[in-house]
């Protein structure tokens, strides 16, 4: 057993490394080639990592949640809605946003791929992208949300959107119960990536402070 | 193609696995490789669907056992090849040999940053009227075609209804091979669970997926 065990740490280390290595010669062969400038690909890298994320989701649904015109203009046509705050970044085409209900709960996948709204979320967790959920989801949501913590009433309706083409998908969580008042700015904090997928709902205000 | 990639409805991947606080990158060559799939696209090299394509003929027990960023590896190296932009024995030594291919965009610079930041359009004007509308209902059609394609085996055969017309978009299954953008109509269309599941299904699921006009016809 421990020989067997050794062998598989000693494989796993050597993999790892050769896919460093695969990626610093390909890397540098684009270099070489004039290509790409690398410091190009630090950037890349760097706005991602400062600029997009979950914050700008979080920005519009706190917005829909207090502004009853900026949510009838999200949920007629998210891309011109929300191209229309100028605190968010620019979305590009094709952004859907869809409404939970106590009636009926969106919940959002890519079967095919990894499609995710990138400018609105950030960068889809390892989860969204692997096979569990994107085998399950569409089959079996209630159960994929269970693997999550989460449980809906028996009769509310659970609508899957499969993102099968560019259109991108947000979900409008529902506006947690004692926020009366809130800001926008409070509002946001409440406001999860997940709740934003539809595997996951808001904080709530207790739980938040 | 009917790949390892069109996952919905499988079984046996067990539970979804939600990592608490995780990072964007898990290690930095992630990002390396995230960074160089988009300045090669951005620079012209190929399109979405072209590099979606690539991903998807990964043998398929390769696919199953890379991890995410590893078959963004593997497909880009494999597309970067085939293209002519780049050959297996520059890749294997780690250094340029052969010249550069020109790129349709040119070199991917620092100025070229911002715009890949804001999401591609593609939607494109329509060649000929929408031919299905909101309430319709149609049939996924049952294709397999051995090239990409977007419409999910799990909808394939079935009947759903039309609920919002998408407009008229960029063709995944015409630009994946490069035989040109092919402008279609695209549209929501929802399925019952039971429709696509079976009587045992949960009767409170409905299912959509967008679906090109070529891949549905009238029930």
């Amino acid at each position: 057993m421990t020989d067997h065990h050794h062998h598989h740490h000693d494989h796993d280390h050597s993999e790892l490394s050769e896919t460093e290595l695969r990626v610093r010669a390909l890397e540098t062969v684009l270099t070489e080639k004039g290509y790409v400038d690398p410091a190009a690909l630090d950037a890349i890298i760097q706005a991602y990592e400062t600029k997009i994320g979950p914050h700008n989701g979080a920005q519009v649904v706190a917005k829909a949640w207090s502004d009853p015109v900026f949510k009838r203009s999200l949920l007629e046509d998210a891309t011109k809605a929300v191209s229309q705050l100028g605190h968010v970044s620019r979305v590009g085409d094709h952004l859907v946003a869809v409404e939970n209900t106590p009636q009926r709960h969106n919940m959002v996948v890519c079967t095919l791929c990894s499609c995710y709204p990138w400018e609105m979320l950030g960068l889809p967790p390892v989860w969204y992208k692997a096979a569990p959920y994107r085998s399950r989801a569409v089959k079996d949501p209630r159960g994929v949300l269970a693997d999550f913590g989460v449980s809906l009433p028996k009769q509310t309706e659970i609508r899957v959107w499969d993102s099968t083409a560019e259109t991108r998908f947000l979900v409008l969580p529902m506006r947690p119960e004692g926020t009366e008042g809130w800001s926008e700015q409070q509002l946001a904090e409440l406001v999860t990536r997940d709740s934003m997928i539809g595997t996951g709902f808001p904080k709530t205000p207790g739980a938040a402070s | 193609m009917n790949g390892v990639h069109d996952m919905g409805g499988m079984d046996g991947f067990g539970k979804v696995e939600p990592e608490p606080n995780e990072p964007m990158f898990h290690t930095e060559w992630e990002g390396r490789v995230l960074a160089m799939v988009r300045a090669m696209g951005a620079a012209g090299a190929f399109n979405i669907d072209t590099s979606r394509f690539y991903r998807e003929t990964l043998p398929p027990l390769v696919y199953l056992s890379s991890s995410y960023y590893q078959k963004w590896l593997l497909g880009l190296e494999d597309l970067l090849i085939d293209k002519g932009y780049i050959a297996a024995s520059e890749v294997a030594a780690g250094h340029a040999v052969e010249p550069a291919k020109p790129l349709k965009h040119g070199k991917f610079t620092l100025d070229d940053v911002e715009r890949i930041m804001v999401r591609g359009k593609f939607g494109r004007t329509a060649p000929a009227p929408a031919r299905f509308k909101p309430g319709d209902r149609v049939r996924a059609k049952n294709i397999h075609p051995a090239t990409h394609t977007r419409l999910p085996r799990y909808a394939r055969g079935h009947v759903g209804v039309v609920e919002r017309d998408l407009g008229c978009h960029v063709f995944p299954d015409s630009a994946a091979t490069e035989s040109g953008e092919n402008p279609q109509w695209l549209y929501t269309v929802v399925f019952d669970g039971a429709e696509l599941w079976g009587a045992e299904a949960d009767p409170t699921v409905k299912i959509s997926i967008d679906a090109f006009e070529p891949y549905l016809e009238m029930a």
